[in-house]
C-alpha cells in the first residue's frame, strides 16, 4: 500500500510552470514518509484505499493527444449559457473551452497560462486553506502540481453567466493519476456561480483523480458552487473541498455523487466573518458494488453565523455509503444557528450506509440541531401511488427519484436541474419504461 | 356495482378483529352514505376495499363489478375502477402533482384499452379539473400534497377522482376539517360526477355533507356491522339522537 505513496512522491515532474516547483518541493516533503490512512484511521474507517494499492495509479498521464472523440458529449449541459474551461486527464484543453473573452475584473486562467500577477496571487492563496501537513492527499497534490485554474473575481463585480469547470477523464493503456485544482477568490461584495463538473467517457476508467478546491469568499461575497461527480464507476476519486467565508459572506453548495470503486469528498467550511452563512444540499447515489463517502465539517469560528446542512443518500444493491458530517463550534462562537440533516434509503437488503452526525460545542448561547435517518421506502406513500393504478415498481421509481428531487430542487440553476433529473430517472428505473413520467 | 358478504377483517398489529359480518349492496347509480360513532370501522371498511398492507380479511367476499375484489392487487382495484377518496391524504416531497396525475391516468387508461392522452390534452383535463376543485393551477407543479393545508388536499382528491373517472368511489371521511366554502367544493364535485353507471360510498361523522350530496342510502356501521339501513331521514333522525339509542334498539 505505501509503494503507492513512495511512487506517488517519485513521480518525475514534468510541463509545470517554474512558479509551481517550490510547491512540488513542499509537497513532496509534507508527504515523505508518510502512508495511505487504512481503515484503522478513524477518519477512514468505513473507506478502504486498497483500489489505489494495485494498478499503478501513481503513474502520470499520457500527453494529451487531438481526440478523435466528440468530448463535447459528455459534458455539455442545454440550455446553460456557461463559460466553460475544460481539463482532460488533468490538462487544459484549449479546443473544449470557451474562448469568450472574460467579463472585466474576472480572471479565470489555467496555472499554465497564468500572468506574473496572477501566478504571484496563486502563490499566496494556494494552501492558505488547504492543508498539506495534516492531509496526505493535499501533499501528494502539491508535488504532482504542474496545472490547475485559478478563478478571481474583484470587489464587487458580479459574473453574470456561470462558470463551468470540467473535469473530464478518458481511459488509458495503463492507470494513472493527476492532481486536479481549483483556487477561487472571491473579493469583496463578488458573486459567482461555479460548477465544478467531474465525468468521463463511457468505457471503464483507469483515472485517479486527486483533487483539492479552494474556496475563498471574502466579506459581502456570494459564491454559488456546485460539485458534480458524474464519473464511471471504474474512476477514483479522493477529493477536498475548503472555503472559508468572511463577514457576510455566503456559500450556497450543491453536491452529487454517483457511486464508483472509490469516491471520497471531504468538505470543510470555515466560518470566519460575523455574519456569514453556509447553505450545503447534497445527494449520493451508490448502486452495484459502488462507493461513496462524503466527509463534512463546517467550522463555526466566530459569533453571529449560520449554516444549513441537508444531504441525502440512495443506496441499492450491495453498495455502501458513508456520510460523517460534523459541526464544531468554536469557544466565543455564540448566537451560531448551524442545523444538519441526513437521510438515507436502502433499497436492498444488502446495501449498507454509514452515517455519523458529530456537534462539538464550546459556546453556550447557539442553536445547533443534527440528525440522520436510515429507512426503507414509506408504506403509506407507496400505497398511495398504488391506489391511483401506479404499478408498485414505478411507483418506487417515482418515490427514490422524490426524494431525491426535492434537494435537486434547492439548486438554483434550471438547466443544471433539467440536467441531472433524467440522468435521476434513469439510475432508479433499470427499465425506462418506469421513469418514462419523469422526463 | 359492489357486493359485500359478511365481510369480517382485523388488524394485524393489534389482533383486534373490526369488521364483524358486514354486508352492503352497491348498484349502479346510487350513493349510499355510511355513518357510525368513533371506532365502528368506517376508515378500516376503506383500507380494506383498497388493499391497505396492515389488514387481514379473515372471512367474508368482496364482489367488484363481478370481479373478486379481495384477490386483486391494490393497483389492480383502482385500475377496474375502485377510487378511494383518503382521510389522510399522503404527502410526497419531489414528485410533482402533475407527474403523479399522469402516471395514474397513464396507468389507468392502459388498462382499460385507451391511448394514452398525449401531455397537451392531459395538461388542459389537469387545469379543468383544478377549475372544478377550485385549486389553483400552481399546484398542479407542486409535490403531491407537499405544503398543503387539509382543504386543498381534500379538494386535491376530487381532483384525482375527475380525472381517473373511477366506477366506484370511497370518500372516507373527505367532509372532516373542512370549512363550508370546501365543502361545497367536494360536493359540487361529486354531484357533477354523478351517473347511472357510477356509484359512490360516503363515510361520514355529520349529516352536513349529505345536505349537499343526497345520498339514495344511509347505513349505520356500529360495532363492525350495519346496524339500521335507512333512506336520507335516518341521517337527519341520527343527528338528532345521536348513536346510543341505536346501539340500545340493537342489543
Amino acid at each position: 500500500m505505501n509503494d503507492f505513496v513512495v511512487n506517488a512522491l517519485g513521480r518525475e515532474l514534468s510541463g509545470a510552470p517554474g512558479w509551481l516547483t517550490a510547491l512540488n518541493r513542499q509537497g513532496r516533503t509534507a508527504g515523505a514518509g508518510k502512508t495511505l490512512p487504512t481503515i484503522r484511521t478513524e477518519d477512514w474507517k468505513y473507506t478502504s484505499l486498497r483500489p489505489l494499492q494495485d494498478g499503478g495509479y501513481a503513474a502520470a498521464p499520457e500527453p494529451l493527444r487531438a481526440s478523435v472523440e466528440p468530448l463535447a458529449t459528455h459534458f455539455e449541459v442545454p440550455d446553460l449559457d456557461a463559460l466553460c474551461m475544460v481539463f482532460v486527464n488533468g490538462q487544459f484543453s484549449e479546443s473544449l473551452s470557451s474562448s469568450d473573452a472574460m467579463p472585466e475584473g474576472v480572471s479565470l486562467v489555467p496555472f499554465s497560462r497564468a500572468s506574473e500577477a496572477e501566478a504571484a496571487l496563486i502563490g499566496e492563496h494556494l494552501d492558505s486553506l488547504a492543508n498539506p501537513e495534516g492531509r496526505l492527499f493535499t501533499a501528494l497534490n502539491d508535488s504532482w502540481l504542474s496545472e490547475g485554474l485559478f478563478l478571481r473575481v474583484a470587489e464587487n463585480v458580479r459574473i453574470e453567466k456561470p462558470l463551468q469547470l470540467v473535469w473530464l477523464t478518458t481511459a488509458q493503456g495503463e492507470n494513472f493519476g493527476f492532481a486536479q485544482r481549483l483556487l477561487v477568490l472571491m473579493e469583496q461584495g463578488s458573486e459567482a456561480t461555479v460548477i465544478e463538473h467531474f465525468t468521463s467517457t463511457d468505457d471503464a476508467q483507469n483515472a485517479f483523480c486527486n483533487g483539492v478546491t479552494e474556496l475563498v469568499i471574502g466579506a459581502d461575497a456570494r459564491l454559488d458552487h456546485y460539485r458534480l461527480h458524474l464519473e464511471e464507476a471504474g474512476a477514483l476519486h479522493v477529493g477536498n473541498v475548503c472555503a472559508s467565508l468572511d463577514r457576510n459572506a455566503r456559500l450556497n453548495g450543491f453536491h452529487m455523487a454517483l457511486g464508483g470503486r472509490l469516491k471520497r469528498i471531504d468538505l470543510a467550511v470555515r466560518h470566519r466573518g460575523e455574519g456569514s452563512h453556509c447553505e450545503l444540499n447534497g445527494v449520493y447515489l451508490p448502486r452495484n458494488r459502488e462507493h461513496v463517502d462524503y466527509h463534512t465539517v463546517l467550522e463555526h469560528e466566530v459569533p453571529h453565523t449560520s449554516s444549513e446542512e441537508t444531504f441525502r443518500g440512495i443506496v441499492a444493491d450491495q453498495a455502501r455509503a458513508v456520510f460523517n458530517g460534523r459541526i464544531h463550534i468554536h469557544p466565543g462562537a455564540q448566537k451560531t444557528q448551524a442545523h444538519l440533516t441526513n437521510r438515507n434509503l436502502l433499497t436492498s437488503n444488502q446495501a449498507e450506509v454509514d452515517t455519523k452526525p458529530e456537534l462539538e460545542i464550546y459556546a453556550d448561547d447557539v442553536q445547533c440541531s443534527h440528525g440522520a435517518t436510515v429507512a426503507q421506502l414509506d408504506a403509506s406513500q407507496l400505497h398511495y401511488l398504488r391506489t391511483r393504478g401506479v404499478s408498485e415498481q414505478e411507483a418506487r421509481v417515482l418515490l427514490n427519484f422524490g426524494f431525491i428531487n426535492e434537494l435537486l430542487n434547492r439548486a438554483g440553476s434550471e438547466p443544471v436541474r433539467q440536467y441531472l433529473r433524467p440522468r435521476l430517472a434513469s439510475l432508479f428505473a433499470r427499465d425506462p419504461n418506469l421513469a418514462r413520467h419523469l422526463l | 356495482m359492489l357486493s359485500i358478504e359478511n365481510l369480517q377483517a382485523r388488524i394485524e398489529a393489534e389482533d383486534k378483529a373490526i369488521l364483524k359480518g358486514l354486508n352492503l349492496q352497491v348498484n349502479p347509480g346510487e350513493v349510499h352514505a355510511i355513518m357510525g360513532p368513533n371506532g365502528s370501522g368506517k376508515s378500516t371498511l376503506g383500507h380494506v376495499l383498497a388493499g391497505r398492507e396492515g389488514y387481514q380479511v379473515t372471512d367474508g367476499h368482496v364482489h367488484f363489478l363481478g370481479k373478486d375484489l379481495l384477490a386483486m392487487e391494490t393497483e389492480d382495484r383502482a385500475r377496474e375502477g375502485l377510487f378511494l377518496a383518503f382521510q389522510y391524504p399522503v404527502e410526497i416531497p419531489g414528485v410533482s402533482n402533475m407527474e403523479f396525475l399522469k402516471a395514474s391516468v397513464d396507468a389507468v387508461r392502459e388498462h382499460r384499452g385507451l391511448e394514452p392522452l398525449d401531455s397537451v390534452s392531459f395538461l388542459k383535463a389537469a387545469r379543468e379539473a383544478s377549475k372544478t376543485v377550485e385549486l389553483d393551477q400552481a399546484f398542479l407543479k407542486r409535490g403531491v400534497n407537499e405544503g398543503f393545508s387539509g382543504g386543498e388536499k381534500k379538494r386535491n382528491e376530487i381532483l384525482q377522482m375527475l380525472l381517473l373517472e373511477p366506477r366506484l368511489a370511497i370518500l372516507d371521511e373527505t367532509d372532516s376539517g373542512l370549512d363550508i366554502d370546501a365543502l361545497q367544493v367536494v360536493a359540487k364535485g361529486v354531484n357533477a360526477m354523478r351517473a347511472s353507471d357510477r356509484s359512490f360510498i360516503l363515510v361520514t361523522h355529520y349529516q352536513r355533507l349529505l345536505n349537499f350530496i343526497e345520498p339514495d342510502f344511509v347505513h349505520v356501521l356500529s360495532g363492525g356491522r350495519i346496524v339500521k339501513s335507512g333512506d336520507k331521514s335516518l341521517a337527519l333522525e341520527l343527528e338528532e339522537k345521536g348513536y346510543g339509542w341505536l346501539e340500545d334498539e340493537v342489543a
